[in-house]
């Protein structure tokens, strides 16, 4: 329509006005489309890293009562296995497990068992690498589904014949062998008082976690090197578990299936004083946490509109001072026949132009900026097209809101005065 | 002929019931004919300006009937009232007043825009317009790219644009050299006698409103002479 080109007209005539008008609108809208767009991709990545342990896991951990409930979750996130400060007697037997699994035969697909021997190196000459020695039981690789890039897995013949093999990172094959092939090698490893060989029979591709940020460098990294789970438990002479990893099978409702097996698993420690089990699905924790994020977004969000609120009353005051310079135009016009209404259209348009092209930069800078963040936080960002049609409306109606003040004073002048005007 | 501006009585008061109140025109009785050529001369203060206001309906008498081509203008609301200016009158101001940054065109075509004219026709009658007044080569420039008599001839191609029934020139050669004022004056001629227009010329020129068909001179807001006029234009003032 006439007006937008006679908007878009003004604003070239005043680029370093326009600009200085619109920096508050980029500013505001930018720095929203970027919180959403860095908060998308989190949440996004958390996600797939969730469901890549499976959204169907269900984690079943012994919990001191009274203990603070967020160190619980924190060990048990870790999936620290038996040992350390639990008496043997409290641990989660194979026993017990074995009775969950023939009570539950549809429901359980797999039962992850991991036994942390503790942090190591290996070295050979000038080359090391650091580690953590874990034991895991075949039903592990069913659960956290490790990248194999050659050789095999732990295997139930390992565990039987409580075999010394290992299946290292390429990170550590990278570091101890360089280009040579690792598999049948046998690296010594030193991991707190226990020092043996192992025969290398697998090796996986090490993935960064995003959410356990890495401080050391790629040399230092430390990766997991998985033994045999009975081997690690003849090693720390640790007889149950504290923490385990349920598998529930397609179909099957893990929130539900959870509560279940917890209950079920509980009924063993109904007398103990020390101990109680705890049971959560990977879903209802992943919803926790996308709840989390959210509230973060909505809250930095919040803080965001009120830059968005400083950036209107901007517009709205350049579009006064506009209004006050262009005085005899609106005159003028009037006297060729403009109602009020028209000039009030005019001005109102024009802000609202204003605002959509200041929006529209902001919103390309928030989605840089924030694909840029996710980038940094190694997590795709994909601003979505609804955002995007939200923020042009939203833009808009700073754009109608701000403008419709100075439009109406405007509209409202007396056009003998405006055209006096000097 | 039928009366096309016909105002009775016309009385306009400032500061009304304040202790500064101030009367500008003092129940003026004025009637125009459809087609006639008048001019209005006056000292500054006469009220010539505010006679042009009420006439051109962007201001309304306090006291008195106004009729324009036989609509009740007293009676109309703001919105009618912008339809009339936007219709049935011409203005052209000593200052031009074309609006900055849009091409000669465009100016031309705003008129017709409030109007809800299609763009189509909108930019054929400007095209025509600024044709008639031998503005055709710089429908592309904006204003300050004109001189004062192009400035002039665009305004007065503007004025035209919804062909109004009258024309309201206010002092329209004040700004302007006497060659580029004869230039404007012909146009006014050519737009009374070959299109029919009613024209109200407000001037303190006296040279000027000679050559327009009747002369109103007032003084302290009341008409003080009316005389015919109708020299031929361009020709020096018999002493």
């Amino acid at each position: 329509m006439e007006n937008i080109l006679q908007a878009f007209t003004s604003l070239l005539a005043n680029k370093t006005r326009a600009l200085l008008t619109m920096l508050g609108i980029i500013i505001g809208i930018g720095s929203v489309i970027a919180i959403f767009t860095l908060g998308d991709s989190l949440t996004g990545s958390l996600t797939s890293q969730m469901s890549s342990f499976g959204v169907n896991n269900v984690t079943i951990s012994l919990q001191q009562t009274g203990e603070s409930s967020l160190q619980n979750l924190r060990g048990s996130m870790l999936g620290y296995g038996g040992g350390g400060g639990i008496a043997e007697k409290d641990l989660i037997k194979e026993s017990m497990l074995t009775e969950l699994k023939n009570a539950f035969p549809d429901e359980i697909a797999a039962v992850a068992l991991t036994d942390s021997v503790g942090s190591g190196k290996t070295a050979q000459g000038r080359n090391y690498a650091n580690l953590s020695l874990t034991g895991v039981n075949p039903d592990y690789f069913l659960v956290s589904d490790p990248d194999l890039l050659y050789g095999r897995l732990i295997g139930q013949r390992d565990m039987e014949g409580l075999r010394k093999v290992a299946m290292v990172s390429d990170k550590l094959v990278k570091n101890m062998f360089g280009g040579e092939k690792p598999l049948g090698k046998q690296i010594t490893i030193t991991a707190g008082n226990h020092v043996d060989s192992y025969t290398i029979v697998g090796v996986y591709k090490h993935e960064a976690s995003p959410l356990i940020p890495n401080t050391a460098s790629d040399k230092d990294i430390s990766t997991a090197v998985y033994i045999p789970l009975s081997t690690a438990m003849r090693v720390t002479g640790t007889t149950g578990f504290q923490s385990l990893t349920l598998m529930t099978a397609g179909g099957v409702d893990s929130v539900a299936f959870a509560e279940t097996a917890g209950n079920y698993l509980g009924r063993f420690y109904s007398r103990n004083l020390d101990y109680r089990v705890s049971a959560f699905s990977m879903e209802s924790m992943l919803s926790t946490m996308t709840d989390m994020l959210n509230t973060v977004s909505v809250a930095i969000a919040a803080i965001a509109a009120i830059s968005l609120l400083v950036g209107g009353i901007g517009v709205m005051n350049i579009m006064l001072v506009s209004i006050t310079e262009r005085t005899r135009e609106i005159g003028t016009r009037k006297a060729i026949g403009a109602t009020n209404g028209q000039i009030r259209i005019q001005f109102i348009v024009e802000s609202m132009v204003i605002c959509l092209v200041g929006g529209l930069i902001g919103m390309m800078l928030g989605i840089a900026l924030g694909a840029g963040g996710a980038a940094l936080l190694g997590t795709p960002a994909r601003p979505s097209p609804m955002m995007m049609l939200g923020t042009a409306l939203f833009s808009m109606a700073i754009g109608v809101f701000f403008g419709y003040y100075p439009a109406n004073k405007a509209a409202k002048l007396d056009p003998i005065e405006a055209l006096r005007y000097e | 002929m039928a009366a096309m501006i016909e105002l009775k009585n016309i009385i306009k008061r400032y500061y009304v019931g304040q202790p500064n109140e101030l009367e500008v025109l003092r129940g003026m009785d004025l009637s125009v004919n459809e087609g006639e050529f008048i001019s209005v001369v006056g000292e500054s203060g006469s009220g010539k300006s505010t006679l042009m206001n009420i006439i051109g309906v962007l201001d309304r008498a306090t006291e008195g009937s106004y009729f324009l081509d036989g609509i009740d203008v007293g009676a109309q609301p703001d919105k009618v009232l912008s339809g009339i200016r936007n219709q049935k009158i011409g203005f052209v101001f000593q200052t031009f007043n074309l609006i900055g940054r849009i091409t000669a065109r465009r100016n031309v075509e705003l008129p017709m825009l409030y109007n809800h004219l299609p763009q189509r026709e909108r930019s054929a009658r400007a095209k025509e317009l600024l044709e008639m007044v031998g503005m055709a080569e710089r429908e592309r420039h904006q204003p300050n790219e004109l001189s004062g008599g192009q400035k002039q001839r665009v305004a007065i191609a503007r004025a035209m644009a919804n062909d109004p029934a009258i024309i309201l020139a206010d002092e329209p050669t004040g700004a302007l050299d006497s060659v580029t004022g004869r230039l404007v004056m012909d146009i006014f001629h050519d737009l009374h006698r070959r299109h029919g227009k009613t024209i109200v010329l407000i001037t303190h020129s006296q040279e000027l409103a000679e050559e327009t068909q009747r002369i109103i001179t007032l003084r302290d807001g009341n008409i003080i002479a009316e005389r015919a006029g109708g020299r031929q234009p361009g020709k020096e003032a018999s002493a």
